[in-house]
């Protein structure tokens, strides 16, 4: 960013100095740029667009997985889907998923990237211990983790020297896939914090430690407000990836719905209407169902950030 | 290694008791955070007898290779490894080849309807297979890609995120770098290609190696679009086939472990891009 501002101050001064001709090229240059986009818009289209409007327009029919004999239901699936207690029951565990794991990790990821920004030495080594575990497969931290969680050869009761039925009892269930995925992805959110420890400009400290300032004070006043935008980032990307929720929750049960379905997310749930019980057009219903909650957090964030916007900081 | 590169830059500082407090704290989170990986690693290097043993140990009573060696002769582990290998490396040529362009595109040339479709591109962030999965599996059955490698990429290849992060970055880089060379009689791949793509490169390698990352450890989609054990990638196989009959504990730390650890190489070397990619793009995002 900052080697380009450098090049730009030339610049203009020969632009002035253009005749009309160049003017018309200049102009040129920017016109007609839909070959630019065309590869992307293909791809977009076949793989995006269509499969949402063919996801529409399979919930109003009974199609199986074959797709063939599809009759048209009207809204018979969704009448279905808001009288399914199963659905309502997936929903309400990914929602209590996400309930526990954004807050937590927004918390831990700020503690780690506060740590990790303030130890002069090494910093290279404190980045990669706490972004490590996110470049595992999702299925292999889950793996581990089952395995960790394991009551007799599991690690974790033998050191807690606890006896809890971690992955067996719908108590803990959940709470099991939670932990894993706080270990999981903290690093994520984490590299996001530190990378804006690092914008935080240093002479704003050096200002405030003239006036007096101290280290609390440095943190509540300059430290925590600066950070309010990449707050309210990571707690967005934290909500949407959440309520996604599936790898960890079905490896760490071995691919069931875990004690009593406490562990059955709402991405498990369409899968399983669609694969298992062959009923796409019930699945493709309730996927729509689910795109409608999703776009509606997104929506919700972008309209926060214009009022917020709009209000001046 | 890059710690020492830097100490002509910046003179050591003292160890003051804060700083020792510190780094006492930050060893000790360290050693917690990493001993899941520690775990997993002896545990590889444990006989499968001894790894279900009860009470577990840390170490190994008899370090063997083992699970190591087993999971080589098994066969089915280099193919993943190579499957994952082809997936990924395609995904991330042609998601950055696409939203490069793309990115530039809508942040700098001029077509009919370019409001309209960065408007749909934009709701098509909140579209992934998690959400759309069945429909997007009848699609990609439609076109006749389940079990194929095709089936595998090309539905991960049109990524409106990394769009909008690239379009994000073109839009800041001032206008009259091109204008000039326009002017010059440059033509328009000419300009894309020898002035936006350099400027672009710290940008284009955050994406490049996030899509990397992504589709490396995709589950769900692979998980879905094939159960043919000679096309899985490694989380697939891994998550699928070791865990089908009887786990064998040891061989399938071995076998995570081989998963995880290209990322980790390619982090430890590109650290210091990550973070400063992390830094441009993400931070866009806000």
């Amino acid at each position: 960013m900052t080697t380009t501002s450098a090049e730009t101050v030339i610049v203009p001064a020969r632009a002035r100095t253009a005749t009309e001709s160049a003017t018309a090229r200049r102009k040129q240059g920017f016109q007609h740029g839909g070959w630019f986009v065309a590869p992307f818009l293909a791809l977009f289209a076949l793989f995006v667009v269509w499969p949402l409007l063919r996801g529409l327009w399979l919930s109003f029919t009974d199609a199986n997985i074959s797709g063939e004999g599809a009759s048209f239901v009207g809204l018979d699936n969704y009448r279905e889907a808001l009288q399914d207690d199963v659905m309502w029951e997936a929903l309400g565990h990914s929602a209590y998923f996400t309930l526990l794991v954004v807050p937590c990790i927004t918390v831990l990821a700020f503690l780690l990237a506060m740590l990790a920004h303030h130890i002069e030495r090494g910093k290279w080594l404190w980045r990669l211990c706490f972004f490590a575990p996110f470049l595992l497969p999702s299925t292999v931290a889950a793996n581990l983790w089952q395995w960790l969680f394991n009551p007799g050869t599991g690690m974790i009761n033998h050191v807690f020297g606890i006896d809890t039925p971690w992955l067996t009892d719908k108590a803990y269930a959940m709470l099991a896939v939670v932990l894993t995925t706080l270990w999981w992805t903290v690093g994520f959110s984490f590299l996001l914090y530190l990378a804006a420890l690092q914008g935080i400009p240093g002479h704003l400290y050096e200002a405030a430690k003239l006036d007096g300032a101290n280290a609390w004070h440095r943190m509540v006043h300059i430290t925590l407000p600066m950070l309010r935008n990449i707050t309210g980032l990571v707690i967005a990307l934290q909500i949407l990836a959440s309520l996604q929720v599936f790898d960890q929750a079905v490896v760490m049960q071995d691919f069931g719905p875990g004690p009593e379905g406490s562990t059955r997310t709402f991405v498990q749930y369409t899968l399983e209407e669609g694969f298992t019980s062959y009923r796409v057009g019930y699945a493709s219903a309730i996927s729509i169902i689910f795109f409608v909650i999703i776009a509606a957090v997104a929506l919700a964030r972008m309209w926060l950030l214009r009022n917020r916007e709009e209000g001046g900081r | 290694m890059s710690g020492a590169a830097q100490i002509p830059v910046r003179p050591r500082r003292a160890w003051t008791p804060s700083q020792i407090v510190l780094t006492l704290l930050g060893t000790a989170v360290s050693v917690v955070f990493l001993s899941p990986l520690a775990w997993a690693l002896f545990t590889s290097l444990k006989s499968e007898t001894e790894a279900v043993a009860v009470p577990p140990r840390w170490l190994p009573r008899e370090w063997t290779g083992q699970a190591w060696s087993a999971i080589f002769e098994n066969g089915n582990i280099t193919n993943w490894f190579v499957n994952s290998l082809v997936v990924s490396v395609c995904v991330t040529t042609v998601v950055l080849a696409v939203s490069a362009l793309a990115g530039y595109g809508f942040a700098r040339t001029e077509f009919r309807g370019k409001g309209a479709l960065m408007g749909v591109v934009m709701a098509g962030l909140m579209v992934s297979p998690a959400v759309l999965g069945v429909p997007l599996f009848t699609t990609v059955q439609q076109m006749g890609m389940v079990d194929t490698y095709w089936g595998m990429i090309l539905p991960q290849c049109a990524p409106a995120a990394m769009v909008y992060i690239l379009y994000k970055f073109f839009q800041g880089i001032p206008r009259e770098l091109e204008e000039a060379a326009f002017i010059d009689g440059a033509g328009r791949w000419r300009v894309f290609f020898t002035i936006v793509v350099p400027l672009a490169r710290p940008s284009l390698a955050a994406v490049g190696i996030f899509t990397f990352i992504a589709s490396w450890n995709n589950f769900l989609w692979p998980y879905m679009v094939t159960n043919n054990p000679d096309l899985m990638t490694m989380p697939n196989g891994i998550a699928t086939v070791m865990n089908s009959y009887g786990i064998q504990w040891a061989q399938l730390m071995a076998g995570g472990l081989m998963a995880g650890l290209p990322l980790i190489v390619v982090f430890v070397f590109f650290q210091r891009q990550i973070v400063a990619g992390v830094a441009h793009t993400g931070l866009a995002g806000q």
